[in-house]
């Protein structure tokens, strides 16, 4: 087998300059919709006081998420001995730093004082799984960055493996932590269940997988790399596993609440009569986003890069749609306030809340994913993270 | 500056003085159960456990006095959008699912003992003084919103734009998290909440503050003796709000 | 090429700092009473310490002791208009702003706490 080298992009693909600029405007409207919300305050968004969290969470954890699932290929590579994942190791880690600084941009930018930052990082309530994030986060970043460190410098490749075992560890607490966000809630019926925990570390691998399958198989053909076909089949398999895994766990969550009467008020909103809800949770998660992807990722016939890229983005829409309807859904049916009672008021007990994304909102969220994709694209244009080719593809330009 | 050899003498005679002018209000029912004096230098103690009491067979369906009463205090004016807005206490109204009865009732932070909003805050910024009273530091506070989240009885508001013409002893801003404080500012000068005085001064006396550990109160009485309940016995929150006649 | 860059940069910082004498130093109405709470000079130094001890043990103990209470600073040093409306004390010439704007250090204490007393403001 022939030595992998890495290599830096060319960049002088147009399709990598056109969305070079396109990322950097969009960054720009993101930072624009963030200085609005921030100075104006919060009634500029759809948000309010029974909705509280929206748009802006949906992507931040989407990014958080994919972050931790992105190291996926990496941790095959160095922790399980797979040197046939080795090529794809580098880009895999590169990602899971991009995109989880872009979910955190959002996150922080989002905040009712994001000038407080510094107050977050410094005091600290550790009963709060917030407060564990903090940690959580910026030290996975830390590690992921030694690891590519190892990686990339000859002298310390030895160290690849147990790097590799600390970030694999760390990211699937970090994963916990995100699923017991919502998880440790015992105030909404939609959430307080331990399963969030699992449910969330399956829906990072699938979504990571998918994110990492965009990246990668766009940069590729940018520099002129063909994955071998064989890993090719492996990580589609592996995606595809990680897709059933996720529909398993949300079928076990909503049959298990079906079973307790108190709870089947939500799941009659979320999966039949919420408007919107049911609609982004059947046609947008489980057809699209989970049913389909599966069929595509194991039959031969869309083996292509761009099927697989299509199917990947499938999968990314899909779990869009899941966390709109696990956060927006969860917080739009009306809480039980009174055991043995029902609310017979309007305005904030009682009624479903009608939530709509604003702009400000969307453009923030945006801007948190072309941030991230923006910092890959430089970096891969500064770092060798990209593997070299063997075979160039036809009438690609090599680097 | 206070010269000190005054403060036991005004501490008599606003104690006295208020006394005497609610019980003159509402002849007969003891409303306010005033706790053992607490010096303005001395900090909150374990040793009070404050309550608030709830009658709904005294709460009026249409009445919104307490809601007023607490805008007022606090200065919470209104956004122009009704989900928007805050606030800290709001009228429920509540139909029974065994009997349809319908009842009325008046909804704030229900200060528990074991508050998940204080269990999830990053910074601390929510907690629970000694006394029991659970508020917002907002000098901590970051606008996360996960109190909110956290909250079983959607009590917390956040600060959704600029805020003008706060009342000195209730500092409020946009982007921080606020709720029902039990008018900490009175209740640490030995006064009821505003809510409470003005549904007594209203005649209708649903509400009544105390001190829980206070064996003579009458909400201590009313928690040790007389049905009562809390809005969610099933989390076991031990709020340190009850409901009578729910 | 350096000297005459080094030139021109001592040429422009003396043409900004040239400026300095015709800055007017802080000053502010007088506030109530003989004398404040603590020397001046004091509080000068650490009147942010007083005030960030006393946020902590009154927000969080209940101690609510007036001597360095920032409700306290803005009693005696909030300064009324003609018509005796108060003018709130981080406005450029009065008690705080006069200070803060002139060293440029942004202060967040008014955006949620009253920068006027209670007493009635005419509008």
């Amino acid at each position: 087998m022939d030595k992998i080298r890495f290599q830096v992009l060319a960049g002088t693909h147009t399709g990598y300059r056109l969305l070079l600029w396109l990322l950097i405007i969009l960054i720009g409207i993101g930072l624009i919709a963030a200085h609005h919300m921030e100075s104006q305050g919060h009634w500029v968004t759809g948000m309010d006081n029974r909705v509280v969290w929206g748009l802006p969470h949906v992507f931040a954890i989407f990014l958080i998420l994919s972050a931790s699932g992105a190291l996926n290929t990496a941790s095959i590579s160095s922790v399980f001995g797979r040197s046939d994942y080795q090529p794809l190791a580098r880009l895999s880690g590169l990602l899971a730093v991009t995109l989880l600084t872009g979910g955190l941009a959002v996150l922080v930018l989002d905040l009712g004082r994001p000038d407080r930052l510094v107050v977050a990082m410094t005091y600290y309530n550790f009963s709060s799984v917030f407060a564990w994030n903090v940690f959580l986060y910026t030290g996975f970043m830390l590690v992921v960055l030694i690891y590519l460190w190892v990686m990339m410098t000859p002298q310390m490749r030895g160290y690849v493996r147990s790097v590799g075992v600390v970030a694999l560890i760390w990211r699937l607490i970090l994963t916990s932590g995100t699923g017991a966000i919502f998880g440790f809630l015992v105030a909404r019926d939609a959430y307080d269940t331990a399963i969030m925990v699992p449910l969330f570390i399956l829906m990072s691998l699938s979504l990571g997988m998918a994110v990492f399958w965009v990246s990668t198989l766009t940069m590729c053909r940018w520099n002129g790399y063909r994955v071998a076909p064989e890993l090719s089949e492996k990580l589609r398999r592996l995606s595809a596993v990680f897709v059933l895994g996720v529909l398993f766990l949300m079928a076990l969550h909503h049959l298990t609440n079906i079973y307790m009467a108190h709870h089947q008020g939500i799941e009659r909103f979320l999966l039949v009569d919420g408007g919107v809800y049911p609609w982004l949770f059947w046609l947008g998660f489980v057809l699209c986003g989970s049913i389909v992807p599966v069929w595509w990722f194991l039959d031969r016939r869309f083996c292509t890069p761009a099927w697989t890229v299509t199917t990947a983005l499938m999968v990314i829409v899909g779990g869009l749609c899941h966390l709109y309807v696990t956060i927006i859904g969860g917080q739009a049916y009306p809480l039980r306030l009174v055991s043995g009672y029902r609310v017979d008021s309007g305005l904030y007990d009682g009624e479903i809340t009608h939530y709509l994304p604003t702009l400000p909102e969307l453009a923030l969220g945006i801007g948190g994913v072309s941030l991230a994709l923006l910092i890959t694209m430089l970096a891969v244009r500064i770092l060798p993270f990209l593997p070299t080719v063997t075979r160039p593809l036809p009438g690609s330009n090599q680097g | 500056m206070t010269d000190p050899a005054n403060k036991p003498r005004r501490r008599f005679l606003g104690r006295t003085g208020a006394s005497t002018a609610l019980l003159a209000l509402v002849p007969g029912v003891k409303l306010v159960d005033l706790a053992l004096a607490k010096d303005e230098d001395e900090p909150a103690s374990v040793k009070t456990r404050w309550g608030l009491l709830v009658d709904a067979n005294r709460c009026v369906t249409d009445c919104q006095a307490c809601v007023s009463a607490c805008e007022d205090e606090h200065a919470l004016a209104k956004t122009g959008t009704a989900r928007l807005d805050p606030q800290w206490i709001r009228k429920v109204e509540l139909v029974d699912e065994s009997n349809d009865r319908s009842l009325s009732i008046p909804l704030m932070c229900q200060h528990c003992e074991d508050a998940p909003c204080v269990d999830v805050c990053p910074t601390g910024a929510s907690f629970k003084r000694a006394d029991g009273m659970v508020l917002v530091d907002k000098h901590t506070c970051i606008g996360c919103r996960y109190c909110m989240m956290a909250c079983p009885f959607n009590a917390r508001s956040f600060v959704h734009g600029e805020v003008t013409g706060q009342k000195s002893y209730s500092p409020r801003g946009k982007g921080t998290v606020e709720s029902c404080t039990l008018c900490v500012h009175r209740v640490d000068q030995d006064r009821a909440p505003a809510c409470v005085e003005s549904c007594a001064v209203d005649g209708h006396g649903a509400l009544t503050f105390g001190d829980l550990n206070d064996s003579e109160s009458t909400v201590s009485k009313t928690v040790r003796s007389q049905p009562h309940r809390e809005l969610r016995p099933d989390l076991a929150l031990n709020t340190g709000v009850r409901y009578r006649g729910v | 090429m350096t000297q005459r860059f080094v030139m021109a940069l001592l040429i422009i910082l003396s043409l900004a700092t040239s400026s300095i004498a015709d800055v007017t130093l802080p000053s502010y109405p007088k506030g109530k009473g003989e004398h404040c709470v603590e020397p001046t000079d004091v509080m000068r130094r650490d009147h942010f310490e007083y005030l960030m001890h006393h946020r902590q043990i009154s927000v969080h103990l209940g101690v609510r002791s007036k001597r360095h209470s920032l409700v306290g600073c803005v009693d005696c040093h909030a300064s009324q208009a003609d018509d005796g409306a108060y003018i709130p004390v981080n406005e450029p010439g009065q008690f705080c702003g006069s200070c803060h704007i002139y060293t440029a250090v942004k202060i967040d204490c008014f955006s949620c706490h009253a920068a006027v007393p209670d007493a009635v403001v005419k509008q």
